[in-house]
């Protein structure tokens, strides 16, 4: 039976393997990140490195025992016009954790990332045109991407 | 398909939408059993109020498995919020609940 399953498997994998190879699908497709939202991830690393540092609060762990689950807060609700919210992690992957683009709302969000290792985090808020970051370091000791 | 759980609350003219997506949020670099696992993650999120568009999020794979989100947004009790999400498989979900 459990040779049975191997098999099987092994033949949709290269199955798989087969369709990368003959371009039907890009691997962009099958893994992680679209390309627009890794373009993203550049500009905001780009805006990351000239942005001056807020006013804003921003709350992570110091120490984030599992990197699977890192909860983490902007509050700029004191801000006006805030626009966008982007958590950016350095050493990740794809640095870009998540852009949130504001319409109406208050400069407020609360979310929970997953971190590979110990990283400096930054959260970049975007008002009335001109962005600013705070950036806190994060340490984990268990990764939460694969492995 | 994934469950949601939308909750939000009215308290000095704010509404505090607390949102949770059930959605196992794959970043297609996990190995298991020495195979890749697919990709399959949040890539869009809309949050409406009353109709009007009020948070667009565009989602990496490195938010946590089942996303747990919350924002504020300016309002009163009984106001309609509702919540679309697009995951890259295409697949989508929304939940629409009243203000408390």
């Amino acid at each position: 039976m459990k040779r049975r399953l191997f098999l099987k498997s092994a033949m949709a994998g290269s199955a798989v393997a087969t369709a990368v190879g003959a371009g039907l699908l890009t691997p962009s497709m099958v893994f992680a990140n679209t390309a627009a939202f890794k373009a993203k991830s550049d500009a905001a690393g780009a805006s990351s490195a000239s942005a001056g540092k807020g006013s804003f609060k921003f709350k992570a762990p110091k120490i984030a025992e599992n990197g699977a689950v890192v909860p983490m807060t902007v509050d700029a609700s004191k801000m006006d016009g805030v626009t966008n919210i982007s958590f950016y992690v350095k050493n990740n992957g794809t640095p870009l954790a998540a852009s949130f683009n504001l319409s109406g709302a208050q400069g407020y969000v609360s979310t929970r990332i997953k971190m590979g290792k110990t990283s400096p985090v930054d959260a970049l808020v975007t008002a009335g045109g001109a962005t600013t970051k705070v950036s806190q370091e994060v340490k984990v000791t268990i990764g939460g991407c694969g492995g | 398909m994934g469950k949601i759980k939308l909750k939000p609350k009215a308290r000095k003219g704010v509404i505090g939408i607390k949102c949770l997506i059930k959605h196992p949020m794959e970043t297609g670099l996990r190995k298991k059993k020495g195979k890749l696992v697919p990709a399959n993650h949040i890539v869009h999120m809309v949050v409406s109020h009353n109709g009007t568009k009020v948070v667009d999020a565009d989602i990496g794979s490195s938010i946590s498995k089942d996303p747990y989100f919350k924002f504020n947004v300016p309002g009163a009790k009984g106001d309609t919020i509702e919540l679309k999400y697009k995951d890259n498989k295409g697949k989508t979900g929304s939940a629409t609940a009243k203000s408390k």
